[in-house]
């Protein structure tokens, strides 16, 4: 018999807009700036996509000035009903233009069109959204009855949802009535400045929002900037660690979004098909380019024989390839450097003493690719325990008691998310009071919402994002 | 040296000779003296002996460490209803010895006796209105999100864990209890490090902690040199958070090393704040996590 | 499968219909079903594009999984003619077009059935068991089956006795269908278990176990009276079953759809379900059903587009 693959469903790619070169959004203007420009590849062919300026120390200056002023003049006098209404205007402008800016970011982020068009770009439109309520009623927010912005606020933002956490950062520092300066990630500058497009045809008042593109050293000139009052970062721990460094000792506002090690633990009274597609949700998920993805899986010993086979039979049918194809579940890894990092850490794991495991699939022959891969016979000693993969490699790991659970679960200096899968009510309020993380998925994983408080614990940064109390990241009280 | 006026104890009417107080640092609900066996002289006011103070080292640092880890737990698992309780018997223990504190107060910061009694009542009323937060916290600070989709979702405030805290300079009762009661009402645990210059009432603190309620571990105080202990503090991988109420020139130094751990920091204002002012919850939010619980809902 | 493996295997699932308690214990043993989480499996599912040739390949295959079906009040000898002739040349106009699995009739009807499809490869199923209600003694049931089969119908669709499942008293509902098999001979037997009845996952999944054990080839979601009948969710919950039940047993059954699947769209995204859940040897008309009348002629008009390149309409396939 015939079997049923799947044609290819391609999303067409002039779709994305491209043009051959983009500026910088300063001051409510595309401009070529001063450092010259860079190539933005597709990580799915490696092929340049198009060029885009590179924002310098000057840029980062004249960007920050624009900020202040527009803070002083415009934004932060502009009563909140009428800050609402540009945000609203922004999230609008977001859906009308959700399949365009859902190739785009497909292209220059390499990650399946599915989850851009169904959870990026729908996702970024709501926090917009979600934000722009509130831009008028931040006495009633629990911070004071006449909480004041901050100022300035200089956000740099990571490669793994360009447009998303560019939302996550603008719409609440503006309905704050902040303004800012946002960095987008060096291989995935896109978006941001499709936002940047939007953001003009919102006619949002000129240096209300700036966007600039560039590496480490426009990050590093732009949350180092003495005009800056606020800085809010989701990246690595590493990079955290240097922001916070120079941060020290200024009177800037400092929010950190940062790395994570999620435990996701599986009972053996979990809705095992379920708790599968949890698991695979979440380490698979944008290629386990996810900060809160689920990478050490801990299972109860009783069932970690069989929960493995399903897992291993679920991945079968997990589609690798083109990230415009529709039917894509697992696109390609952001850039070179990180597929080297992830491949590096997945044979160490080997070396260690690890089993691996993936499902028999073709990689495309350029670009950047990885496979679903799991790791059996992990220990918590060995590397790929501890250390944050930021790939589609799911460290597998057993436990026998829930207390035993609880304590490989916290065994790590980040906190950022936990899973739990249990049929049993109370067994899962006595874990999710005991796991030392930010957010606690029971019986369901990688769950988003622009009402849902974000954030973690201990090295996986400080701060909240999404709802009332990521209001209180750009509000001094 | 006028023994009478130096106010470890009410001037005596008798010919007695006093039975003097050993100032020991307060570890694990236990009063050790420093491992190093360093002490340091405190002066009055007017710059007469007070006593001996241990000057704590960093081993003694990282045993008030421990002992924070091991008590935090508990700590923050009792109920809301029981810390609540706790902090106010710590009202109450401290309301029995207010004459002690306000003479203690007076010689250490040269203050009026009326002046000293206000710092004593400040400090009760203090811990009052912390106690009565413990339950509270959770409904001003947690919330029930409505996430666009079938799932349950609420956000509770949880303690950050253990917190360093370098107790103010001057202020030597009212700004210590200030600094660690909003830390520990909502269950974190606390290692203290006190006035360097005025430490006898933080002393004299801990034995009212330790006749409380209060678990032996969630309140460690430290006396000794603030410049030498804070940069451990700072540094330690299992200390959570850092208020730098009293660390002066020290904070971004303190600031830097404490980014390597990612450790929340509670950033002094500038100066000496007005201790006496009515606190916000700014103190108790610093030290606070939010988590976030999603649940489907379905049948 | 977690827990046929902790349950000691094949031999002890065959066993599990010995006695009430035994039963019982087994069914509550079972994974429970998250009723979130497997709504968003099959909504991940479902978001599959099907296009081109795995497109030409599904159509005819669903074409080929119908129990083109009629059970109404009013069914004539004339109707049930009309029905075999569209299900052995669907499209009279495509050759190359595959006739249906089966058709499926009220037991008074299938004597004509069986007369007009002889030699055709096309199945007649009657439904039995005081279809729809299943609201009779067991003798009236059995006698409905035994009429059935001896008018010559090769396959049973009977229904469970969705009260006895709710009530607990499963041992009840396993012994019918027991019955229902052995007068069944040679017949398929396919269990209705009526899903929009059960209401919860947890109960479609326990049924579905208790109806394989029981011996059903096929496990059957609706009789089509009931709203509602098919869905996605319990699609994937009842294909999880039988794989896992192959897994355990080393028996592949089926699964058959039944109620409310109009569209060629869903019945190709249920054919997803069907290789991603279940497994690509269900893709199969021997392990997969579709229990439908009028979704023939919207996939008549999908294979007639993809052939012609135009849109098709209803006067270019015919009324049954």
């Amino acid at each position: 018999m015939t079997d049923y693959d799947y044609s290819p469903a391609p999303e067409a790619r002039t779709i994305a807009r491209l043009r051959p070169s983009y500026g910088m959004y300063v001051d409510g203007n595309f401009t070529a700036g001063h450092g010259g420009s860079f190539e933005t590849v597709n990580p799915a062919d490696e092929k340049v996509l198009t060029t885009v300026a590179l924002a310098d120390a000057t840029d980062v200056d004249v960007a920050i000035k624009a900020a202040r002023r527009a803070y002083e003049n415009v934004w932060a006098p502009m009563p909140g009903r009428e800050r609402a209404k540009y945000l609203f205007r922004i999230a609008r402008l977001i859906q009308e233009r959700a399949r365009e800016l859902a190739v785009l970011e497909s292209l220059d982020n390499g990650k399946p069109i599915r989850e851009s068009r169904d959870v990026d770009i729908p996702m970024a439109a709501a926090h917009f959204f979600y934000y722009a309520g509130w831009a008028d009623k931040l006495g009633y927010a629990g911070f004071g009855p006449d909480p004041k912005p901050y100022g300035v606020a200089a956000q740099v933002v990571p490669w793994n949802f360009p447009l998303l956490m560019a939302a996550w950062k603008l719409a609440p520092a503006l309905a704050a009535g902040n303004t800012a300066v946002l960095k987008s990630a060096e291989t995935t500058p896109l978006s941001a400045l499709a936002l940047a497009d939007i953001i003009a045809q919102a006619d949002l008042p000129p240096g209300v929002v700036n966007i600039l593109s560039g590496g480490p050293e426009t990050g590093e000139a732009l949350v180092a900037h003495p005009g800056v009052d606020k800085v809010a970062f989701t990246g690595s721990t590493e990079v955290g660690k240097q922001i916070a460094k120079i941060v020290a000792g200024t009177p800037k506002r400092l929010t950190l979004e940062l790395g994570g090690k999620a435990a996701n633990i599986v009972f053996d009274d979990a809705p095992l098909e379920q708790a599968v597609e949890g698991i695979v949700n979440g380490i698979f998920f944008n290629q386990g380019h996810v900060c809160c993805a689920g990478s050490r899986l801990l299972v109860q010993e009783s069932i970690a024989e069989e929960t493995v086979e399903a897992l291993q039979r679920r991945l079968m049918h997990l589609k690798l390839g083109d990230p415009l194809d529709k039917n894509t579940d697992i696109g390609a890894i952001n850039s070179a450097a990180q597929l080297k990092r992830i491949s590096e850490l997945t044979a160490i794991a080997e070396s260690e003493g690890a089993t691996r495991w993936s499902p028999p699939c073709e990689l495309p022959s350029a670009g950047y690719w990885f496979a679903p891969t799991v790791l059996t016979d992990v220990t918590p000693a060995h590397r790929v325990a501890r250390e944050e993969v930021f790939g589609p490699v799911l460290a597998v790991m057993t436990f026998r008691t829930p207390d035993e659970a609880v304590a490989k679960a916290n065994n790590t200096p980040y906190g950022l998310s936990a899973g739990v899968w249990t049929d049993k009510g109370s067994r899962i309020l006595w874990m999710s009071q005991r796991l030392r993380a930010g957010v606690v998925w029971a019986n369901t994983f990688n769950r988003f919402d622009p009402s849902s408080p974000f954030g973690g614990y201990g090295e996986s940064g400080y701060g909240r994002e999404g709802g009332r109390h990521g209001l209180g990241a750009y509000l001094a009280h | 040296m006028p023994t009478e006026n130096n106010g470890r104890r009410p001037a005596s009417n008798d010919d007695r000779v006093e039975v003097r107080k050993t100032y020991k640092l307060f570890i694990g609900g236990a009063f050790p003296r420093s491992e190093s066996g360093r002490t340091y002289p405190i002066a009055d006011s007017d710059g007469g002996f007070m006593a001996n103070v241990a000057q704590a080292s960093r081993k003694d640092l990282r045993d008030a460490v421990v002992a924070a880890r091991k008590a935090q737990p508990g700590w923050g698992d009792a109920t809301a209803y029981n810390r609540g309780q706790v902090i106010y018997r710590i009202a109450e223990m401290l309301e029995g010895r207010r004459a002690q504190f306000a003479a203690e107060i007076a010689a250490a910061e040269g203050v009026s006796a009326r002046a000293a009694d206000h710092q004593v009542s400040a400090s009760i009323d203090r811990w009052v209105w912390y106690a009565g937060w413990s339950d509270k916290l959770s409904q001003v600070l947690g919330a029930a999100n409505p996430v666009a989709g079938p799932y349950f979702n609420f956000s509770v405030p949880e303690p950050t864990g253990v917190v360093g805290v370098i107790a103010p300079p001057e202020s030597s009762l009212l700004g210590l209890v200030s600094v660690v009661a909003p830390v520990i009402v909502s269950g974190n645990s606390v290692v203290v490090v006190a006035s360097t210059q005025l430490p006898l009432p933080a002393v004299t603190f801990a034995e009212v902690l330790a006749t409380s309620d209060l678990p032996g571990g969630v309140v460690n105080v430290l006396t000794g040199d603030v410049a030498e202990l804070s940069p451990w503090l700072a540094s330690h991988q299992d200390v959570n958070a850092l208020d730098l109420a009293g660390a002066g020139d020290l904070v971004a130094d303190l600031e830097r090393s404490a980014a390597d751990t990612v450790k929340r920091v509670l950033r002094p204002d500038a100066g000496e704040p007005d201790w006496t002012a009515a606190p916000d919850m700014a103190r108790m939010v610093a030290f606070l996590e939010t988590k976030t619980v999603w649940h489907p809902v379905g049948v | 499968m977690t827990v046929m493996r902790s349950a000691g295997g094949e031999a002890l699932i065959k066993d599990v219909g010995r006695d009430d308690v035994t039963m019982r214990s087994f069914l509550r043993g079972l994974a429970p079903v998250d009723q979130v989480g497997v709504e968003q499996r099959a909504a991940m599912l479902w978001s599959r594009s099907i296009k081109t040739d795995s497109k030409q390949w599904g159509l005819d295959t669903a074409v080929s999984m119908i129990d083109l079906t009629t059970l109404e009040g009013n069914d004539t000898p004339g109707k049930v003619r009309t029905l075999c002739v569209k299900a052995v040349h669907p499209d009279p106009t495509d050759p190359q077009c595959p006739r249906v699995a089966a058709v499926c009739l009220y037991p008074d009807l299938i004597a004509d059935a069986v007369a007009q499809l002889a030699g055709s490869g096309v199945a007649v199923a009657s439904v039995a068991t005081a279809f729809p209600s299943g609201r009779a003694s067991r003798a009236v049931r059995l006698a409905d089956v035994r009429e059935a089969v001896a008018a010559g119908a090769g396959e049973v669709d009977m229904v469970i006795d969705r009260g006895a499942f709710l009530a607990g008293r499963y041992s009840q509902v396993f012994d019918d269908i027991v019955a229902v098999k052995q007068e069944c001979g040679a017949a398929h037997l396919k269990v209705i278990l009526e899903t929009g009845e059960l209401a919860t996952y947890d109960n479609v999944s326990r049924a579905s176990w208790l109806a394989l054990v029981a011996g059903a080839d096929f496990i059957k979601t609706s009789t089509g009276k009931i709203s509602p009948a098919a869905t996605p969710g319990v699609a994937v919950t009842m294909l999880a079953v039988v794989r896992d039940f192959a897994a355990a047993t080393g028996e592949r059954r089926g699964v058959k759809l039944a109620g409310g699947i109009r569209s060629s769209k869903d019945a190709l995204r249920y054919l997803v379900a069907v290789k991603e859940v279940a497994g690509e040897p269900w893709l199969s008309p021997d392990r997969f059903r579709f229990g439908a009348s009028s979704l023939l002629n919207d996939l008549l008009m999908q294979r007639m587009k993809l052939r012609t390149g135009a849109y098709s309409g209803p006067n270019y396939v015919t009324v049954d």
